[in-house]
């Protein structure tokens, strides 16, 4: 029922054709197509330096395709399009904000005066940061950084989360630690998401749609479905499905290399 | 010495303090100098309460302190936008560039006479000095700290939909702002010297430079480190006004060098109470 519901479900981004060169440059992304829909946890895999981050760039407005078109809600993609959520490798926090007024960022641009506390106290409860709001990102740990720069990415209602490697400059215990806050979050607050991570694990037990990308110029290979019930849960790793997933994804990466 | 170590640091500088007088008394004393050549710390201090008492110290360090302060304010003012124009375009940094390193290589003190030529105003004239003193080690800090902007951050303030003026007052201001301030500090000593190299050009009737010139033909030895002393207290308070500053915009520098909040409640002190 709920397949039925996703197909029916209204195509959120799309990338159609999409190539870019820098300055007279060889094509970094060739021919990139995808498709993500209102919902999807989407994430894309491939081996370092490929162009991933590229890809997300470009999907987020920052950078601009040499060819092809990139539609958000069927709107041609401009960079005042509607509101997008980011989070970088390393958070990209202001270190001289604090808690409080980092998540506040996004609703201080907008211009949104119109509850804004109660929204931003409910973003930082929302991933666990009650108590920490007056505290300087330079005294946090990097899990908790991380956990500011969601709650940003999150407190202007984006229609599309976009997430950069975001546990990649953590270590392993905490890398998987935010895997699973991501999947609660996700859970208590579903918004689309697309997500460049190397980890093969953190991408079958997150995405519903796994991308691989690869070659040299850079297209989408392959794309692999996970089909592992909502919600997921850590302990789903030891399932037959997501060997079956994870294997394939690994394939998948040693085909398109 | 480890008794030295565990004094708060205003002893530490009376101690100094009182070491280099006794040193320069003794120096004195022994040595047999004339008062005209090198005046005792009691010479000095007789002088300083004349000057002190009428009126005359006060008034000249006046002047010196209202040419100074403009100084700095202008001088910073105008490389605020300077800097923000070198450090985003490339062309205008190739312009411009090349003629402000050229006129940091010519001494402000050969410029200053032009300057008293050009400018009616003795005040002006004396103001201008210092804020071409103060300028370049500003301009060099601005520059130095726009570029320092993360990447990661324009990103996300364009992903945002911010505007130019919200990049800058919300993100390159306060990113650059550690670097300016330590520039603006370096300023701050730079615009008393500005100001006095105006006043040796253009010595007309006031300010601590002109008091240093008539002192020095005089012979009043004793004045002339009077002068020099007033000259150092300026500068001193100049530089600590502008630390205060510092201290009060980046109150999350020094918030953010304390203990990690996530070791702090319960890490290091526990471990350590339990091993005694």
């Amino acid at each position: 029922m709920s397949e039925d519901n996703n197909s029916a479900t209204a195509v959120l981004l799309s990338a159609e054709q999409v190539s870019l060169a820098f300055a007279d440059g060889p094509h970094v992304l060739q021919d990139v197509s995808l498709t993500i829909r209102a919902g999807d946890f989407v994430a894309l895999v491939g081996p370092s330096g490929v162009g991933k981050s590229t890809l997300l760039r470009l999907l987020a407005g920052l950078l601009t395709p040499s060819s092809g078109q990139i539609l958000l809600q069927g709107q041609p993609l401009r960079l005042h399009a509607a509101p997008i959520g980011i989070v970088f490798q390393r958070g990209g926090l202001m270190p001289w904000r604090t808690v409080w007024q980092n998540v506040q960022l996004p609703l201080e641009l907008m211009g949104n005066g119109r509850h804004v506390s109660a929204r931003v106290q409910e973003m930082i409860n929302l991933v666990g940061l009650q108590g920490f709001e007056h505290v300087y990102p330079a005294q946090l740990s990097g899990g908790m950084a991380q956990r500011v720069a969601i709650a940003r990415a999150l407190v202007h209602q984006p229609s599309l989360l976009l997430l950069d490697e975001p546990f990649g400059a953590l270590d392993a215990l905490t890398r998987e630690r935010m895997a699973q806050e991501l999947l609660r979050i996700w859970h208590l607050m579903p918004v689309t998401v697309f997500m460049v991570t190397h980890s093969i694990a953190e991408a079958v037990l997150l995405a519903d749609d796994v991308l691989v990308m690869g070659g040299s110029p850079a297209r989408i290979t392959h794309h692999i479905r996970v089909a592992l019930p909502r919600p997921r849960k850590l302990e789903m790793e030891g399932t037959a499905e997501f060997h079956h997933c994870a294997t394939a994804v690994r394939r998948a990466i040693e085909a398109s290399g | 010495m480890s008794w030295l170590n565990k004094q708060p640091t205003w002893l530490i500088v009376l101690i100094s303090a009182l070491a280099l007088l006794g040193g320069w008394h003794l120096l004195v004393v022994w040595g047999e100098y004339d008062r005209f050549i090198l005046p005792g710390p009691v010479d000095v201090g007789q002088q300083m309460k004349i000057v002190v008492a009428d009126g005359r110290l006060l008034r000249h360090s006046l002047v010196t302190i209202s040419e100074v302060i403009p100084g700095l304010l202008i001088g910073c003012a105008i490389a605020v936008p300077f800097g923000y124009l070198l450090a985003k375009s490339p062309l205008a940094e190739r312009l411009i560039s090349p003629y402000l390193i050229a006129s940091q290589a010519i001494p402000v003190i050969a410029i200053a006479p032009l300057l008293t030529i050009w400018v009616q105003s003795t005040y002006w004239a004396r103001v201008l000095v210092a804020i071409l003193v103060v300028f370049f080690p500003i301009l060099i800090n601005i520059v130095a700290g726009l570029r320092s902007v993360p990447a990661e951050l324009y990103d996300l303030m364009r992903s945002l939909q911010a505007t130019r003026w919200q990049i800058f007052y919300k993100l390159e201001f306060p990113a650059a702002l550690p670097v300016i301030l330590a520039g603006l500090k370096v300023g701050a000593t730079l615009s008393v010297i500005g100001a006095l190299v105006g006043e040796f050009v253009q010595p007309k009737s006031q300010g601590l430079g002109y008091l240093l010139v008539t002192s020095r033909y005089q012979f009043k030895t004793d004045l002339v480190f009077v002068v020099l002393i007033a000259l150092a207290v300026i500068a001193l308070t100049m530089y600590g006004l502008v630390a205060l500053l510092e201290k009060r915009l980046l109150r999350w520098q020094y918030l953010s060098n304390r203990t990690n909040v996530t070791r702090g409640k319960n890490g290091p002190q526990k471990m350590a109470r339990g091993g005694s």
